[in-house]
C-alpha cells in the first residue's frame, strides 16, 4: 500500500489548522481525562480501600464491600451514560457541569473500585504484628493508619497501581461515546473525513502506546524511589522470596 | 422528573433487549472459547524456548495489551476487508457485518488476555510436574495435554472466568461500531419510546445483576477448589 502521511498537514476545516494539531489537541484531552480521573480514583479508592479493613467498624466495611461491588459490575461505558445522560436528569443542578467532568467522575469513581480492592488487599497482606504493634504503642486508629500500615501498604501496591493507571489511559477512549475530542473519537472523525484509516489510527495507536509506556517509566521511578532497602524485595527478574 | 418504567412491556423486551442479551451471550461465549484455544497457543509459543515461536508471539500479546480494546474494534472494523464478508454465506455478512467483525476482534483480543492467564498458570506447575512427565517418556505435546494443561486449566479456572465475567462488561464496547449489543438494545429501547433516562437506568441495573451473580459464583467455585487443593 502507498502511504499518505501528508493528510496530516491537511485543514480539517474546524478550530484547529491541520490534523496533526487537532491530533495533538486530543492527546491532550487524552492525558487531561486520565491523569484527572486517576487523582479521583487513588482519593476514593484509597478511602473506601481503608474502611474495608477498619477493626470493629462493620457497617464502614459493608459500605466499602457494597462501593467495590457496585462499580465493578457495570461496565464503564454503562457507568459513562448514566453519570452523561441520567444524573444530569435526575439531579437538576448536575445539568451546568460540563461533560468532561463528569466523564472523570465515571472514570474515576469505575477505577476507584479497582483501586480499593488494592489497597485492601495490600492493608491485608501486611503480617497482623504491624497493627498491634501500633496499637500497642498507644497510637490510634488514624495515628497506625498513618505510620504503621499505609507506608507499607503502599508500597506493596505500587505495581498493580501501575497497571491501574495504564489501564485508565486505555479506558478513557470510552469517553467517545459521549463526544468527548478526545483519541479515539478524532480517530473515528478524521477516518471518516479522510478515509486515511489506516494512517490516522497507527498514529493514534501511537499516542496511546507512548502514554502507556510514559506512565509505566514514571510509575517504575516512583517505586524505585520510594523503595526500603532490604524491605522489599522485587519480584520481577524470576528471583527468589 | 419522573421515572416512569410502566413503557417497559413484553414486546419491547422481546423485541429489543432480548437481541441483544443474545449476542452479547453469543459474543461473550465465542470470544472465551476463541480466547482460551488461541490464548493457550499462544502461552506454548511463549513456552515453548524457540525464539522464532516465542517472539511473535510476545509482540502480538504485548501489543494488543497497550491498545485499547475500542481501538481494537476499529482497528479490526477498518482492517478486514468487505471481500470476506460478502464471501459469508446467506447474505450474513452483508447483513450483520458490525457484528461479524465483533466476534472476530474479541476472539483476537482475549486471546492475548487468556494467554497471560495460561502462562500463569502453566508456570504454576512446578517444574517436578515436567520431569516426571519427561521421565516416563512423553513427549512435549503429550506432557503438555495430559500433565501439565489439565493442572493449569484448574488452577486459572477462577481468574478465567473473572476475565469471562470482564469480557461480557467489555462487550459493551461494540458500541463503537454500532453493532447490536445489550446496551445497543436498551439504547434503542429508550430512543424509540423517549425514554433514555430510564432505559439507561435499567440497563445499568440488568448489567450488575448478571454480574454481580456470576461473580458471586466465581467466588463460591474459589473457595470449593481452594479446599480441595
Amino acid at each position: 500500500m502507498n502511504w499518505q502521511w501528508e493528510i496530516f498537514l491537511q485543514d480539517p476545516g474546524g478550530k484547529q489548522a491541520t490534523y496533526w494539531e487537532w491530533m495533538m489537541s486530543a492527546w491532550g484531552w487524552t492525558v487531561s481525562v486520565s491523569l484527572l480521573s486517576l487523582l479521583v480514583a487513588l482519593s476514593i479508592g484509597s478511602i473506601v480501600g481503608i474502611l474495608r479493613t477498619l477493626p470493629d467498624s462493620p457497617w464502614l466495611v459493608r459500605f466499602g464491600n457494597a462501593w467495590v461491588e457496585l462499580f465493578r459490575n457495570i461496565p464503564l461505558l454503562v457507568q459513562i451514560f448514566l453519570w452523561y445522560h441520567v444524573i444530569p436528569a435526575l439531579i437538576p443542578p448536575m445539568k451546568d457541569v460540563h461533560g468532561f467532568y463528569l466523564v472523570i467522575f465515571a472514570l474515576g469513581f469505575f477505577t476507584s473500585a479497582r483501586i480499593a480492592e488494592q489497597v485492601r488487599a495490600g492493608i491485608q497482606t501486611l503480617p497482623k504484628g504491624q497493627r498491634y504493634a501500633g496499637m500497642a504503642m498507644g497510637f490510634t486508629t488514624a495515628q497506625y493508619y498513618r505510620y504503621v500500615l499505609l507506608p507499607m501498604a503502599y508500597r506493596i501496591i505500587i505495581p498493580p497501581l501501575t497497571s491501574e493507571s495504564m489501564n485508565i489511559f486505555k479506558n478513557s477512549s470510552v469517553a467517545f461515546a459521549v463526544s468527548i475530542s478526545e483519541l479515539t473519537m478524532f480517530a473515528m472523525q478524521a477516518q471518516e473525513e479522510t478515509s486515511r484509516g489506516v494512517e490516522v489510527y497507527l498514529a493514534v495507536t501511537a499516542c496511546y502506546m507512548v502514554s502507556a509506556f510514559a506512565i509505566n517509566r514514571i510509575m517504575a521511578y516512583i517505586e524505585k524511589k520510594t523503595r526500603i532497602p532490604g524491605t522489599i524485595v522485587k519480584a520481577s527478574g524470576g528471583g527468589g522470596h | 422528573m419522573n421515572l416512569d418504567l410502566s413503557f417497559y412491556n413484553w414486546e419491547i423486551v422481546s423485541t429489543f433487549i432480548l437481541k441483544g442479551l443474545y449476542f452479547s451471550v453469543l459474543l461473550t461465549i465465542v470470544a472465551t472459547l476463541g480466547g482460551v484455544i488461541f490464548g493457550t497457543l499462544l502461552a506454548m509459543m511463549r513456552l515453548s524456548g524457540v525464539k522464532w515461536l516465542d517472539y511473535p508471539a510476545t509482540i502480538y500479546v504485548n501489543s494488543m495489551r497497550s491498545i485499547p480494546l475500542v481501538m481494537v474494534i476499529l482497528w479490526f472494523y477498518l482492517l478486514v476487508p468487505g471481500s470476506f464478508y460478502s464471501a459469508i454465506p446467506w447474505k450474513l455478512g452483508e447483513n450483520y457485518r458490525s457484528e461479524i467483525s465483533a466476534v472476530i476482534t474479541f476472539v483476537a483480543f482475549e486471546a492475548a488476555y487468556f494467554s497471560e492467564i495460561m502462562r500463569a498458570g502453566i508456570q504454576s506447575i512446578s517444574r517436578g510436574q515436567v520431569y516426571a512427565g519427561q521421565a516416563v517418556g512423553m513427549t512435549y505435546g503429550q506432557n503438555m495435554r495430559f500433565v501439565i494443561l489439565p493442572q493449569a486449566f484448574r488452577n486459572m479456572l477462577p481468574v478465567l472466568l473473572t476475565q469471562t465475567i470482564i469480557l461480557f462488561q467489555d462487550t459493551s464496547l461494540v458500541y463503537a461500531i454500532g453493532a447490536y449489543d445489550l446496551l445497543k438494545g436498551f439504547d434503542a429501547a429508550g430512543k424509540n419510546y423517549g425514554r433514555p433516562i430510564e432505559s439507561y437506568l435499567l440497563a445499568a441495573v440488568v448489567y450488575f445483576v448478571i454480574c454481580y451473580s456470576l461473580s458471586f459464583a466465581v467466588k463460591q467455585l474459589h473457595k470449593k477448589i481452594a479446599i480441595i487443593r
